[in-house]
């Protein structure tokens, strides 16, 4: 694929024969790819269809894939999963909020002031180090099992990659740019402007790419527990019916969201770090 | 050939900070504890002066007695071997079907480019969202526990076991080829040992998640003896002490995992610092 490349820019230096493609070679390449691409989720579906055609495994078990289609279709059309959707999307959206800042702060103030990163950092470590799932029955004590508690544990999922990376992206950030910034006579937010905010971007943002991404997470492990609405509700209630086909779409919808905060999220990234890549 | 004798080191401003910077590493900084202590201090407070309820909230001196009463007491103990039973189980299954398909993944192009986008997909779905399915498919003992846990730890072991494979200098495997190397020879002088410190990353992640999974498997797989289940009884008997007696536990053991897999880590590896300094 590479030398392949090379090669064409570089032109070849024998005399290539005159090939003649009927179909343009990106839409024959495109083709390829999406051919492989849905090959395996085709086969699998394929053999889900056939198991259930075939009456292998009982549709209480496994139901038959247009059955979960047809579910699918539906809770959208009735206005139930876009509705536990978006009160999900909004959980996520307040926690991630609130778990964004307060690591990004965290991060920033760990990174420029070592004595508050002495007295704090231990106890962040700690912190971190209990999973959410051991939060989870200490703050039910505490704030119940309302929103708060979904808000808070969403909140944490977030905070923590985000502070990481924000203090290690600062941390990282070689002493001779500051050496540049004394020499230049910068006033201290002007370094926090041109120098830490730029070279520890890249850090930041895959803090926060990480944060979403868990807060997307725990607001499923959360919901699953404690929930009378909601995406991860909608799916315990599924499961409760016996109804899997609402258990999968279910499913089905949780990892588009998944896949969509990581295509979002790259999207972003690309485009705001564009001119990184114009200095390679 | 001249004795070396101990050059002496000139002082200038630069050295004697940095001089100044080692001393200061090697004493240890108190200040890390103020905060756990004040925060311990306050707790004490709000319970002695009743600013809380202390039925929900205890005071630490007597959640140290239960904690105490608990470590001693034969129930703990139990709990913790049935949970790092499954933990172990789990982690087995989910580590070898990760190394298996990292490796395939990693030497075949081909598979590569037919199963990594669904994977990629795949991996997407929050982990917890497989648990009502799983509940269904394989009950709510054992296997669904083990299941589940194997679910969670594929996924980094076989990332990692990947990229190790895939980040096998091509300059390696050709002069393997110039050796003539056998294929069984290749892989184990060759590929193994330059994928390995990243296919231990794997394993390392994918043991912590275990813990972690393992937590959550019994969360919400319902009762059987474990951690997660003092954790849950202690919340149902609105025992704040037990909790967080059992909250430790837990991040006790997530600890223990971190470092031990990381001093393995450096002395499975050690030959390796010898190459590449960081």
């Amino acid at each position: 694929m590479n030398a392949q490349a090379t090669q064409l820019a570089l032109g070849s230096p024998t005399l290539s024969p005159v090939r003649t493609w009927i179909v343009p070679r990106w839409i024959g390449q495109s083709f390829a790819v999406t051919a492989r691409t849905l090959f395996l989720p085709l086969l699998i579906l394929g053999l889900w269809q056939l198991t259930s055609w075939r009456g292998w495994i009982a549709p209480q078990i496994l139901p038959a894939p247009t059955i979960v289609w047809a579910t699918f279709v539906e809770l959208i059309r009735s206005g139930d999963t876009p509705t536990n959707l978006l009160i999900s999307l909004e959980r996520v959206g307040w926690g991630f909020l609130a778990g964004g800042s307060i690591g990004l702060v965290f991060g920033i103030l760990m990174a420029q002031f070592p004595s508050f990163r002495a007295y704090v950092y231990p106890s962040f470590t700690i912190f971190t180090q209990v999973p959410a799932l051991g939060w989870i029955p200490l703050l039910m004590m505490f704030v119940g099992i309302g929103e708060a508690l979904k808000i808070i544990i969403i909140a944490k999922a977030a905070m923590v990659p985000v502070a990481i990376n924000t203090f290690q992206g600062i941390r990282n950030i070689p002493e001779n740019h500051f050496e540049v910034a004394s020499v230049f006579r910068l006033t201290r937010l002007q370094v926090v402007h041109k120098v830490i905010l730029p070279a520890a971007l890249p850090s930041i943002f895959t803090g926060l790419r990480y944060g979403l991404t868990h807060a997307w997470l725990a607001l499923v492990t959360v919901e699953l527990l404690a929930s009378s609405e909601g995406i991860g509700f909608q799916m315990v209630w599924g499961r409760q019916l016996f109804q899997l086909d609402v258990v999968i779409a279910s499913i089905l919808v949780i990892g588009i969201v998944g896949l969509s905060i990581d295509l979002v999220f790259s999207l972003i990234e690309s485009r705001l770090l564009r001119w990184r890549r114009a200095a390679f | 050939m001249s004795i070396s004798r101990p050059i002496p080191i000139p002082s200038t401003p630069l050295i004697r900070r940095a001089a100044a910077f080692q001393a200061a590493l090697r004493r240890p900084d108190y200040r890390g504890l103020y905060l756990p202590a004040a925060l311990v201090v306050l707790w004490s407070l709000a319970t002695y002066f009743g600013w809380v309820d202390t039925r929900i909230l205890v005071s630490p001196l007597e959640t140290l007695k239960t904690a105490w009463h608990l470590l001693i007491s034969k129930m703990l103990w139990v709990s913790l071997g049935y949970s790092l039973a499954r933990d172990a189980s789990g982690f087995l299954a989910g580590s070898i079907i990760g190394l298996l398909l990292g490796t395939l993944l990693g030497t075949s192009r081909l598979a590569d480019r037919l199963i990594s986008p669904t994977f990629h997909a795949f991996k997407q779905i929050a982990v917890f969202a497989w648990i009502p399915l799983i509940a269904v498919w394989f009950g709510l003992g054992e296997p669904a526990k083990i299941a589940f846990i194997a679910l969670v730890v594929f996924p980094p072991v076989l990332l990692n076991t990947f990229d190790g494979i895939r980040s096998v200098s091509r300059d390696y495997i050709e002069v393997a080829r110039a050796f003539e190397f056998s294929t069984l020879q290749q892989s184990l002088r060759v590929i193994l040992p330059a994928a390995l410190p990243q296919i231990f990353t794997g394993l390392r992640l994918g043991l912590i998640y275990a813990w972690l999974a393992t937590i959550g498997a019994e969360y919400f797989l319902k009762a059987a003896p474990g951690v997660g289940n003092i954790l849950i009884d202690g919340r149902e008997k609105f025992l704040m002490d037990q909790v967080i007696t059992g909250v430790a536990v837990v991040a006790a053991v997530g600890y223990v995992f971190h470092y031990l897999t990381a001093r393995l880590e450096k002395r499975l590896l050690s030959w390796r610092t010898r190459t590449d300094v960081p």
